[in-house]
């Protein structure tokens, strides 16, 4: 953790002279007639961020907070395959919403996640993957009527009949 | 006398056949709407304007102000059972709600928001009923520099009042400032800080992309690996008893906060740029500084699920005293309304008390019925929403995670702020992991897009001179305020050297 924590104090401070070098594009001072530039604010504030991280600095240095006296690591066994497993099993999600379908990406995640990771029963695992999209399906294009990306043509066939049924 | 009779007057229109069934269905799905993640009063004021040119006007403006009544309840349905805020009304109930939930007290946390939400709402409804007029023009006595000075006030109890690592705190502050200015400067027009010259940010980065990414995301991988798998989400009991215990408990610890969150939301509501979100966040953060027990907030102290809820409510009815009386939308919903109102053929503005008092009246009085409506409504609804929370976690957190991604799409309709979400998500469980509080990015997000502004038309009134800020009878006070909070952290740490000193 130790490390963890100048490592990030590190990488928030590049950031911070990043978003300052990107301010300032727009100008950074005041122009008599039309008030404080458009990069006056988001300046000052980046500057306000790198100013912190040279106190976060400070404070390791010192060994004031927890994170920069523990020997622990950032991540263990346990917290990396977690990481892996549950954010990876999300990214695929998002990824696959172009592809099957906002719904039908849900499906397949809930599936992933209650059968593979949970490890639950079929009799929990099949409702919840059937029933949980369709009542989406019919709470947001129905109800709402806010669409949601309906992935690759092969899913049309699904979609016809689904729109026909709230239209 | 005359204000009472009129007011009776408007009950008694709020409670005909045809009024009362809209309030109860308008409440109704409200509340449901609000706990969506992603949707709010206004996706259910605009989706259902429409429906309402098949009722009268006052009976149509009636259903949709139910709905704005329902959905300010039900935002705090999903910050507390999953932890996702649905609405910016609805962050600051997060704070300490998912902790009480964590710890299997989600009734009490929801028994506390409805209880918070109808006290702010009744106080709302009073303080509308005998001041409207007076009070609008207090508002509009509220230029750019006072409502600077009050955004500044609301970050700055985060400095002086959090007991999180300081540089940390401002770190987060700073950082959502900077993320709410991202997209096109408003007012020169000029594209603005486009990271990595990517074109999705040019539509800025929503309030909602960065809290969902952060509590339905980060927090959530946080918890899983925190916890190692053993969450305790199931503990809680439903019954009636318990109910009713859970109500003296929150009048014991949530009063102090429900009487904060009612007043000064209500005043921060009818402020014509501010809002509920505001309201709320103030009003957390101002019965944290009153509180004894600052450090039990943000670990699930009553009161911090009390006081925004109540601020949010009060605020809500709050917004619509300058829309009723100087035809000015106090927040995104009551433009909805207002636009409604003028398509039925009536102008809002100070006349319409004296051309339209059915109308003015009817809607007053159904203010009440349906606060009296939402409250019974949410606290029916309470077993459904703890039955959610008896799921075991392998199934809930999936939903979880759902919800956020589906919910993210359909408040922005754009799969760029998704993949943003899952970006802000990672980056938060890591900052979480060194204790960066991460609530004060979240609360800068939402009022930078109201400080920046003000900030910069200040200094346009005065040519750049920042004194005016000191030299208005209203900001200068806040002002004060606000820089001794920002500079108590720096008293707290020279005290004590000074006492070692004289020693």
């Amino acid at each position: 953790m130790r490390v963890g924590e100048i490592v990030t104090a590190g990488v928030l401070a590049l950031l911070s002279i990043y978003l300052m070098y990107k301010a300032s594009a727009n100008g950074i001072g005041y122009t008599r007639g039309s008030g404080p530039q458009g990069g006056f604010w988001p300046f000052w504030l980046s500057a306000g961020m790198l100013i912190s991280t040279g106190f976060i600095a400070l404070n390791w240095v010192r060994q004031v907070s927890p994170q920069s006296r523990s020997q622990e690591p950032v991540l263990d066994s346990f917290g990396l395959k977690t990481l892996l497993l549950v954010g990876g099993g999300i990214i695929g999600f998002v990824a696959l919403i172009d592809i099957v379908s906002m719904y039908g990406a849900v499906a397949i995640f809930m599936l992933y996640y209650i059968k593979l990771l949970g490890q639950h029963s079929w009799r929990l695992t099949v409702p919840m993957v059937l029933l949980f999209p369709l009542g989406l399906f019919f709470f947001f294009e129905g109800l709402m009527q806010i669409s949601m990306p309906t992935g690759m043509s092969f899913t049309d066939p699904v979609y016809n009949v689904l729109y026909d049924i709230i239209y | 006398m005359e204000i009472l009779s009129l007011l009776g007057d408007g009950m008694l229109v709020a409670i005909q056949p045809l009024n009362l069934m809209l309030i109860l269905i308008g409440v109704t799905l409200g509340l449901f709407i609000g706990a969506m993640p992603g949707l709010g009063s206004v996706n259910g004021v605009a989706i259902l304007l429409p429906v309402t040119f098949l009722v009268p006007p006052g009976s149509a403006i009636i259903f949709l102000a139910a709905i704005y009544y329902g959905a300010m309840y039900g935002g705090a349905i999903s910050s507390i059972t999953l932890g996702i805020p649905g609405a910016s009304t609805a962050v600051a109930t997060t704070f300490d709600g998912r902790p009480l939930a964590m710890m299997g007290k989600a009734r009490l946390a929801l028994v506390a928001a409805a209880i918070g939400s109808f006290v702010g709402g009744t106080v709302a409804n009073v303080l509308f009923t005998g001041f409207a007029p007076l009070l609008a023009t207090v508002a509009l006595s509220f230029g750019p520099p006072e409502i600077f000075a009050l955004m500044l006030l609301a970050f700055a109890t985060f400095v002086g009042l959090g007991g999180d690592d300081i540089a940390k705190t401002v770190f987060s502050i700073c950082f959502g400032l900077v993320l709410a200015t991202v997209g096109f400067d408003q007012v020169s027009g000029a594209p603005r800080l486009l990271l990595f010259d990517l074109s999705g940010f040019l539509g800025g980065i929503s309030f909602l992309v960065l809290a969902i990414g952060v509590y339905g995301i980060g927090e959530m991988l946080w918890t899983l690996e925190s916890t190692r798998g053993k969450i305790t989400t199931t503990d809680a009991k439903m019954s009636v008893k318990g109910i009713v215990e859970d109500m003296g408990e929150t009048a014991r610890k949530g009063w102090k906060g429900t009487a904060t969150g009612s007043f000064l939301g209500f005043f921060v509501g009818v402020l014509p740029a501010a809002g509920a979100t505001p309201a709320s966040l103030m009003s957390y953060a101002i019965t944290k500084m009153l509180s004894k027990n600052k450090h039990e907030f943000g670990k699930g102290h009553v009161g911090g699920v009390a006081a925004p809820e109540a601020g949010n409510n009060s605020a809500s009815t709050g917004s619509m005293l300058p829309m009723l009386t100087l035809g000015i939308p106090g927040s995104p919903t009551t433009a909805i309304l207002l636009g409604g109102m003028v398509i039925w053929g009536l102008t809002p503005g100070p006349r319409l008390f004296v051309d339209e008092p059915d109308f003015v009246w009817g809607l007053i009085g159904s203010f009440y019925v349906s606060n009296i409506f939402a409250l019974l409504v949410n606290i029916c609804a309470i077993p459904l929403f703890i039955w959610m929370l008896r799921m075991p976690f392998t199934v809930l957190a999936p939903l979880i995670f759902v919800l956020s991604v589906v919910g993210g799409y359909a408040a922005m309709q754009d799969m760029f702020d998704i993949w943003l979400i899952l970006a802000f998500g990672f980056g938060a469980f890591f900052l979480r992991k060194f204790d960066y509080p991460l609530a004060p990015a979240v609360l800068a997000i939402v009022l930078g897009p109201i400080a920046e502004p003000t900030l910069r038309q200040s200094l346009l009134l005065s040519s750049g001179d920042p004194s005016i800020f000191f030299t208005r009878p209203i900001s200068m006070p806040i002002m004060v305020i606000a820089i001794l909070l920002i500079l108590m952290p720096a008293f707290k740490y020279l005290r004590p050297r000074r006492t070692s000193a004289a020693e």
